[in-house]
């Protein structure tokens, strides 16, 4: 962080949660925020489109950093459902676990969560990238449309259920794979990608070939004719 | 969407604080149900003596003097009673069933909302805050707790559709979430003789859940077959006056929280009702996985 810049520092404990979202959202805003105290409040740092830099210390609720664009958001500690949601560009960082959806339907930016990441991670996902230092729970990738979701851990059951496309880098097992995801062959491009994409969470030391890659098997794109007495 | 809180103490130095500390669970749920709510605690001297079994009643449409009045003169041995908010709880050193029958008799028209050794179950129709400070919950001691936050979705807002569930001896049930199939349940365990005080479905699982432990089963094992048998969204926190379990659905659509310490387990819909519970800093804290059986036992505890 650029010691340069002033911070502004809000206390969970003083200032209420109103208060501080809007001072996130006040046209033209720009610098570092410390926000303390977060004590599991829902939405916060939610809706920001500027180029912040916004830590929190400690563990938050629901929906946090929703609809993030352009801002550098560190949440030092556990996120609730739906970290991330919507998320169009910057970057969202967790140190601890997520809850279920993280991520869920974000278009664009870079979401890491350092420790496990719960049920759905990624859901219908549409271009944003994912990485997660420990596993992700079931149905994770669910629906997902674009974008990369790389998991250093464990996946649950039915990862990538119902894929349109997205693709998925696992270093450890998978419970089972959900319809039409499959397993595919790493070539050249996919190890450049999956190192670029370790790279930007700060995951220099891994080895890419100790991943898998997992994608759409595009069965599900065509209607089948010889089913259709089936509808 | 409803919220539940559940503490189980492992240091008996913080038995004298588990009423403060739920009553800051509960208040912080209350955004998640404000139409009810209902506490469980497990060992408060005031609410339950020791030596005495207890029986929590509501609407008895009596005095508290007339109440204890008539249930002494049928057991001929001497009852205490207290009031607390709208419910009624009268204690005995009797055999329970005797004491909830004598109740039964002396009042016909009550609704038993709990029974056991050191269980005082309370609820009440209104705001969760109202409530708490109504019970007095935060001056309450014991080393066990559940409580509720009830929006109603499934059947009417009356204490008998309140939270906790308490059907079986010294149990509770308290419940986040719909069951999909209960009229099918409810129908199966009244073909076995079970009857039933609400049209809510917690009550389903709650009476199959007594009904498991009736026949023997442990909570952990009864909360393991209703997680077969039953199909819905939900988190469920189970107890009995030893042990707390919770389970989710197989699915993982209700949120749940757990925290351990070496002094404390708790859980919560939300990490927001945990924050003020002493050494939550320090605390492992995690989500419950799916369709899996998370349990503590004092005597586990007590034997370690």
């Amino acid at each position: 962080m650029n010691t340069l810049t002033d911070t502004t520092t809000f206390d969970l404990q003083s200032s209420t949660l109103r208060e501080v979202n809007r001072a996130l959202h006040v046209p033209g805003v720009a610098g570092a925020f410390s926000i303390r105290n977060p004590r599991g409040a829902h939405a916060l740092a939610a809706g920001v489109n500027a180029e912040l830099e916004i830590s929190i210390e400690g563990h938050v609720g629901y929906y946090a950093a929703g609809m993030n664009q352009q801002a550098a958001i560190t949440i030092a500690g556990n996120a609730g459902v739906g970290v991330a949601e919507n998320m169009m560009s910057g970057s969202v960082r967790v140190t601890g676990n997520a809850s279920q959806s993280a991520g869920a339907t974000a278009h664009g930016g870079l979401l890491v969560v350092e420790g496990d990441a719960a049920a759905r991670c990624g859901i219908s996902m549409k271009g944003v990238d994912i990485v997660v230092g420990g596993d992700v729970g079931h149905m994770s990738a669910f629906m997902a449309q674009a974008g990369r979701l790389v998991v250093r851990g464990d996946a649950g059951e039915a990862l990538g259920d119902s894929i349109y496309e997205t693709r998925i880098y696992v270093r450890g097992s998978v419970a089972s794979l959900g319809a039409d995801c499959t397993v595919k062959e790493m070539r050249p491009e996919h190890h450049e990608e999956l190192a670029a994409l370790l790279a930007a969470a700060g995951y220099l030391e891994d080895d890419t070939h100790a991943y898998t890659r997992y994608g759409s098997a595009r069965q599900l794109y065509h209607f089948t004719v010889d089913n259709a007495d089936s509808y | 969407m409803c919220g539940i809180v559940g503490l189980h103490l492992r240091n008996p130095d913080l038995y004298p604080r588990l009423g403060e500390m739920l009553s800051s669970m509960l208040c912080e749920m209350e955004e998640r149900g404000a139409d009810s709510a209902g506490v469980a605690v497990y060992g408060d001297p005031q609410w339950c003596p020791p030596g005495t079994v207890t029986v929590s009643v509501l609407e008895s449409q009596q005095s508290s003097l007339e109440l204890s009045t008539a249930v002494t003169a049928r057991l001929g041995t001497s009852v205490s009673i207290a009031q607390v908010g709208e419910t009624q709880l009268i204690s005995a050193p009797v055999d329970v069933e005797e004491l909830k029958q004598t109740i039964r008799d002396v009042a016909p028209g009550s609704l038993v909302a709990g029974f056991g050794q050191d269980l005082a179950v309370l609820k009440g129709v209104g705001h969760p805050r109202d409530l708490a400070a109504e019970f007095g919950l935060a001056s309450a001691q014991g080393w066990q707790g559940v409580g509720h936050t009830r929006m109603a979705t499934e059947s009417a807002v009356t204490p008998g559709g309140c939270h906790p569930y308490a059907v079986g001896d010294g149990q509770c049930m308290v419940h986040n979430g719909s069951f999909s199939n209960h009229a099918t349940l409810r129908r199966e365990l009244i073909r076995d003789g079970v009857t039933f005080d609400s049209e809510n479905d917690t009550e389903v699982g709650a009476r199959y859940i007594a009904e498991q432990m009736r026949r023997g089963a442990t909570v952990e094992e009864a909360v393991h077959s209703l997680s077969e048998e039953f199909d819905g969204f939900y988190t469920l926190l189970v107890s009995n006056r030893d042990s707390f379990a919770v389970v989710r659905d197989a699915i993982a659509c209700k949120p749940a929280v757990i925290a351990e310490t070496e002094d404390w387990v708790a859980m919560a819909s939300e990490y927001r009702a945990l924050t003020d519970l002493p050494g939550i800093e320090s605390a492992r804290l995690y989500e419950p996985e799916p369709n899996r059986i998370y349990a503590w036992s004092r005597k586990e505890v007590s034997a370690a």
